[in-house]
């Protein structure tokens, strides 16, 4: 590819110098770090985007005997595959990030919730994890990073579930507030950040902050890996900056017949292609058009598929994977596909699809956590983009 | 399971007789025996003072934790929507006709159990499957014969 977008190479370049990062990181103050991790304008990269430094900070000035620091390595998005690229390749840069955390933060325990379909890169992050403590051992820095394996559950992937996961109870999101920052594992305070987060906070301690503010655009700033599937002749992890619009995307990795893309997995929204070059990846903010977030999965349907399989199988995954806790969530996910199946065999006028687009919007509003709430976002992009193929 | 008792109380030893020892117990005897019996769980909730309802309520809350006896491997196919696009029906039909069982069954050798999971995090190169914790992508009824025939293999030799 001669021209397209620029692809970054932060986050993967082979660099090895824990060492020198901790040991500049640990003279300063916490103020400065922080100060650094808020000026450099890093937001939380499951998908979420809460600024990165504000967590760090509001959790510092928590009251708590003990706090803890989490990585969130549940990583069940559907199309979403990169925490796992990052934890295999460069798992001391996130370690590094939680050690400098717990410093700011004043916790002496991290953990790494890794989800059970990765049980099979423990060997190698445990040694990593050895060789991590061996170097802060030398430093005297009193801090411990151990792995916690999930058991296949999707919602565990939702930091409150995660808590509840972690303390040995169904994997059961909480209300909020509180939020994690005062109430997280075990009740104390918690800093919990996605695996990418962590691993940028290296690049910002080792860069400075000016760096990484650079790329990007406003209120979305920095790179981000995308995990690119679906129709695409070159699938796999590319870290790219922030504030492209979709078009541009799907023309470097598009197959040349992309109708859709998927940004953000199954909790995220569906793309038509009349809309592609008005959508840009980014964090909502003051873009103009609009601005989709991502964790980082972005899935390419060309025109051989059909859109009503796509929702289906969604929503499928979304019954499964719903905990039934809350009423709005467990039944409504159940109705939404119960929903499309009779809307296409016929047993329901197209009608009612304008019925299940309400539901939809109830749940987004009265579920008790951003599963059922964001179920909304996948079923109304592509009902109301792709309404003929629900119902024909 | 023999020496249930015995069993747990090491497991408690090294891993804690908190709460939040519970889903590492657990993980732990599904991986030494490929199930969860009843006895265990009451043995588990004895250890750690809880109730045995409170045992059985998390593992059965996780679909990598089975409370009913599974295959020695237990091969899971991701139906998620990229793996779907890519053939993941092909592959399961392969297994179904290898192992000549439906999905969610069992062979009578108890070797192998087939299913179906929900998206394994390797959609660029689907269709992917995890046998046990081990991963194979990529895959093809060609790849998958070749696969089982290994996991054949190596049951004959350590059975005999």
């Amino acid at each position: 590819m001669k021209k397209g977008l620029k692809r970054l190479d932060l986050i993967f370049k082979n660099e090895h110098d824990c060492d020198v990062i901790l040991k500049k990181s640990l003279n300063r103050s916490n103020e400065e770090l922080v100060e650094d991790l808020i000026s450099s304008g890093l937001k939380g990269r499951g998908g979420a985007g809460f600024p990165t430094g504000l967590k760090w900070k509001l959790t510092a000035e928590a009251p708590g005997d003990e706090k803890y620091v989490i990585c969130n390595a549940d990583e069940g998005e559907p199309g979403t595959f990169k925490d796992r690229e990052i934890l295999s390749s460069v798992p001391h840069k996130v370690l590094t990030g939680m050690a400098i955390c717990g410093r700011i933060v004043g916790a002496q325990r991290g953990f790494i919730y890794l989800r059970g379909e990765y049980k099979f890169l423990i060997p190698e992050l445990q040694k990593a994890i050895n060789d991590f403590h061996e170097l802060t051992d030398k430093m005297k820095l009193p801090f411990r990073v151990e792995i916690f394996t999930g058991a296949g559950a999707y919602i565990c992937g939702e930091e409150s579930a995660l808590f509840e996961s972690m303390e040995g109870h169904r994997g059961e999101p909480r209300n909020k507030p509180p939020y994690p920052t005062d109430a997280g594992y075990r009740n104390r305070p918690t800093v919990i950040n996605n695996v990418e987060t962590l691993a940028h906070t290296y690049s910002i301690l080792k860069y400075g902050p000016e760096k990484f503010r650079d790329l990007g655009v406003k209120d979305s700033r920095g790179s981000k890996v995308f995990s690119v599937s679906g129709d695409t002749p070159i699938p796999g992890i590319y870290e790219l900056e922030f504030g492209m619009t979709l078009q541009k995307f799907v023309d470097d990795f598009g197959d040349g017949d992309a109708k859709a893309v998927q940004v953000g997995g199954a909790a995220g929204f569906c793309v038509p292609r009349k809309k592609f070059d008005k959508t840009v990846i980014g964090y909502q903010g003051k873009l103009t058009g609009i601005s989709l977030p991502t964790g980082g999965s972005m899935m390419i349907f060309n025109s051989s598929r059909s859109m009503y399989n796509v929702l289906h199988n969604y929503l499928d995954f979304f019954v499964e994977e719903s905990c039934g806790q809350c009423t709005p969530c467990r039944v409504g996910t159940q109705q939404l596909l119960l929903g499309i199946e009779a809307v296409k065999r016929g047993d329901k006028s197209s009608q009612y699809l304008e019925k299940l687009l309400e539901l939809a919007e109830t749940m987004r509003v009265t579920a008790k956590c951003g599963l059922g709430q964001s179920v909304a976002n996948s079923f109304s992009s592509i009902v109301e983009n792709f309404r003929e193929e629900m119902i024909y | 399971m023999p020496h249930t008792g015995e069993y747990i109380k090491k497991l408690a030893e090294r891993h804690g007789r908190r709460l939040e020892s519970l889903l590492p117990i657990l993980e732990n005897v599904y991986e030494d025996h490929h199930i969860i019996p009843e006895d265990a769980m009451v043995e588990i909730a004895r250890e750690l003072d809880v109730s045995a309802a409170k045992v059985y309520g998390t593992a059965t809350f996780y679909s990598f934790l089975e409370t009913s006896k599974g295959g020695k491997y237990v091969i899971r196919v991701c139906k998620t929507i990229t793996c779907m696009m890519h053939g993941k029906n092909q592959i399961i039909k392969e297994l179904e006709e290898l192992l000549k069982i439906n999905l969610g069954e069992t062979t009578p050798d108890g070797l192998f159990t087939l299913k179906e999971t929900n998206c394994l995090g390797q959609c660029h190169r689907g269709p992917a499957m995890l046998i046990n914790d081990t991963p194979y992508t990529e895959l093809t009824p060609s790849k998958v014969r070749d696969i089982i025939n290994e996991y054949r293999l190596i049951a004959q030799k350590s059975a005999s």
